[in-house]
């Protein structure tokens, strides 16, 4: 089997919008699409599934909280429930507003580094890595679509010619 | 154009009759007379041996006299207490619309100008509201009730307190600040609403222009009034307690609440297919402003209620003390209503596009304002003697009726949708 890929250039971010409506269309499969900054509706229009990030955040911040509460009950409350300028530490829920800022911070800290760590995590980031351009000026000012070639070489070829792409080229991917 | 339906002015007709009735009932059912109150304290403790034994084991006569004396002059209040919340309540929801009005037309926001003729509507009940309001801040100021104790000679005499801040505390500058606070408001409502409606007809933006301006004023007027309208008709039914964020935090409370009317009053008129211009996207966007003034408010409640628990200072400390002993689940169900239910709620982004979920969290959010402002006036009128019953029911009820048909009579005055702003189409076309 052949791993042979199309690179479609456009250096034109509606233009891009255009021929990806138009090789969805074509039912081409398009393995990925690089652009130099976020193009509003690009993930929409390839279908791409919504992001689950959020929800993820949401149970952070959960965690977050709960570690708070734990940490300050067991300290404040079981643990040596000393009589600091008078505050009630009898019980969690009686010096609960000593708590909240502490208890915030914490849910705030845990959702939003969580986060990125599950985001960094996703998208495979991290230093060190390599990067992967297919082409440098993609992250300057021109976008590239990449499609897999089955044996419809020529007829791919001439579909995104007439898409608007100022360079169509077939690469042998490793 | 809008059509005001015979069924709804009908429901706004029966709530405000219902309402009066219900009104003159609680000032007709009021004690009048300390045998009255004997009355109500035998009846109540009918049974209860104890607190029976309690109220005759008072030795002391006088003390009896006076602790009657106090009793009653709360339950005097109550009918006068709930009408002052609703028709307060109601009001600034009226000015919180139109706060929100005039910072959109100060943001130049791109989303909100098909929903202007809506807020415009809406902001409509500030003059009947403002009327009614003075008229009950003159009978309370001039002592024909115990609304504000500061308007009794007789107790400012003996209290040296309450003597101390008379420079700011009496009758004719108070109701003097209050003209002058809701004639600004009303008149900055009035010519912006001009200006809009002349803004159709015109051929330039001048009159956009003017509005601008116009907006850019009122928003600094408001919130110097804003401020000193807090602690007129609010903080001073507690004339020996000060704070200095009461005036944000009673901001953000019927700001939040005029925002949800503006959501609810929209998805009205949405759905009766009068909106054809208002998408998912305008909702999705009044539900963020609900959601975050919600958070908002109870940023300020907590940050009011940490300092004063925190330091405990016994001059300020009672105000809480009053509150969590005899208002224990109006104090706290406001936190629960006001920030646990919309954030759980409005948190989630497709929740914020769907109609009934939103119908649903302001309802609770307008309920749990309600609350809030009962919290703040109640404990100083009319203390321990509280109850959520007849007379706060028909005053809500009125107030609600009135609002209805004000704003609604409104909305059949105008266009839903001004026509030469020029963020007009972009407003059309808004997405998000």
């Amino acid at each position: 089997m052949s791993n042979k890929v199309i690179y479609a250039i456009y250096n034109d971010d509606d233009v891009l919008m255009d021929a990806v409506h138009k090789t969805k269309k074509a039912h081409y499969h398009i393995e990925e699409v690089f652009t130099p900054f976020p193009v509003h509706g690009l993930d929409k229009a390839l279908g791409i599934p919504p992001t689950r990030l959020a929800i993820c955040a949401f149970i952070y911040g959960c965690i977050g909280l709960s570690v708070a509460t734990i940490m300050m009950n067991y300290i404040m409350i079981t643990d040596w429930p000393q009589d600091i300028g008078g505050k009630p530490s009898f019980a969690y829920y009686q010096n609960m507003p000593a708590f909240v800022p502490v208890m915030f911070e914490m849910t705030v800290f845990f959702a939003a580094h969580l986060m990125v760590i599950t985001f960094y995590l996703r998208s495979k980031l991290w230093p060190f890595k390599k990067a992967e351009n297919p082409d440098l000026r993609t992250t300057d000012d021109h976008f590239l679509m990449e499609v897999s070639v089955d044996d419809n070489e020529q007829e791919l070829v001439s579909f995104f010619k007439g898409t608007g792409a100022t360079e169509v080229k077939v690469i042998e991917k490793h | 154009m809008y059509t005001f339906s015979n069924k709804l002015k009908t429901f706004s007709f029966v709530l405000m009759i219902v309402g009066v009735l219900g009104i003159g009932y609680g000032f007709i059912s009021a004690p009048k007379t300390i045998e009255d109150v004997e009355n109500i304290i035998a009846s109540e403790n009918h049974g209860h041996i104890n607190n029976h034994k309690h109220v005759h084991d008072v030795r002391d006569e006088v003390e009896h006299k006076h602790h009657l004396e106090h009793v009653l002059t709360q339950l005097s209040n109550k009918p006068w207490a709930a009408l002052y919340v609703a028709c307060i309540f109601t009001l600034l929801i009226a000015a919180g619309a139109l706060a929100f009005y005039a910072i959109q037309q100060v943001a130049q926001a791109g989303w909100s100008p098909v929903l202007f003729r809506v807020m415009q509507g809406i902001t409509a009940y500030l003059l009947p509201g403002s009327v009614i309001f003075i008229v009950l801040l003159a009978i309370a100021g001039t002592n024909n009730n115990h609304l504000f104790i500061w308007a009794d000679s007789h107790i400012v005499e003996h209290d040296e307190l309450i003597k101390a801040k008379s420079g700011f505390l009496n009758f004719p500058s108070w109701i003097l600040r209050a003209v002058v606070i809701l004639a600004g408001w009303n008149l900055y409502r009035y010519f912006s609403r001009k200006n809009c409606l002349a803004q159709d007809d015109s051929s330039d933006n001048a009159n956009y222009k003017k509005n601008f301006k116009l907006s850019a004023g009122f928003l600094v007027f408001f919130i110097v009034t804003e401020s000193i309208m807090a602690w007129d008709w609010i903080m001073s039914v507690d004339p020996h307690w000060f704070s200095t964020l009461f005036g944000w935090y009673v901001f953000a409370s019927f700001f939040v609440s005029g925002i949800t009317t503006i959501s609810l009053v929209t998805l009205y008129l949405k759905s009766k297919g009068y909106l054809e211009n208002v998408n998912t996207s305008h909702i999705h966007d009044l539900s963020k402003f609900m959601f975050g003034i919600s958070i908002f408010w109870t940023y300020l409640w907590f940050s009011q209620f940490m300092l004063i628990w925190y330091s405990n200072i016994p001059e300020e400390i009672t105000y809480f003390v009053t509150r969590i002993e005899d208002y224990n689940i109006t104090f706290f169900g406001a936190v629960a209503l006001n920030f646990i239910f919309p954030f759980l709620v409005l948190i989630n982004t497709d929740f914020k596009r769907i109609s009934w979920v939103i119908v649903m969290a302001g309802i609770v959010i307008l309920f749990g304002h309600y609350v809030d402002f009962f919290n703040m006036i109640m404990p100083a009128t009319v203390g321990d003697q509280w109850f959520i019953g007849v007379p706060e029911l028909s005053s809500l009820a009125f107030f609600f009726g009135l609002f209805i048909f004000v704003v609604f009579t409104a909305l059949t005055k105008v266009p839903l949708l001004p026509k030469r702003n020029p963020f007009i189409e972009e407003s059309k076309h808004f997405h998000y």
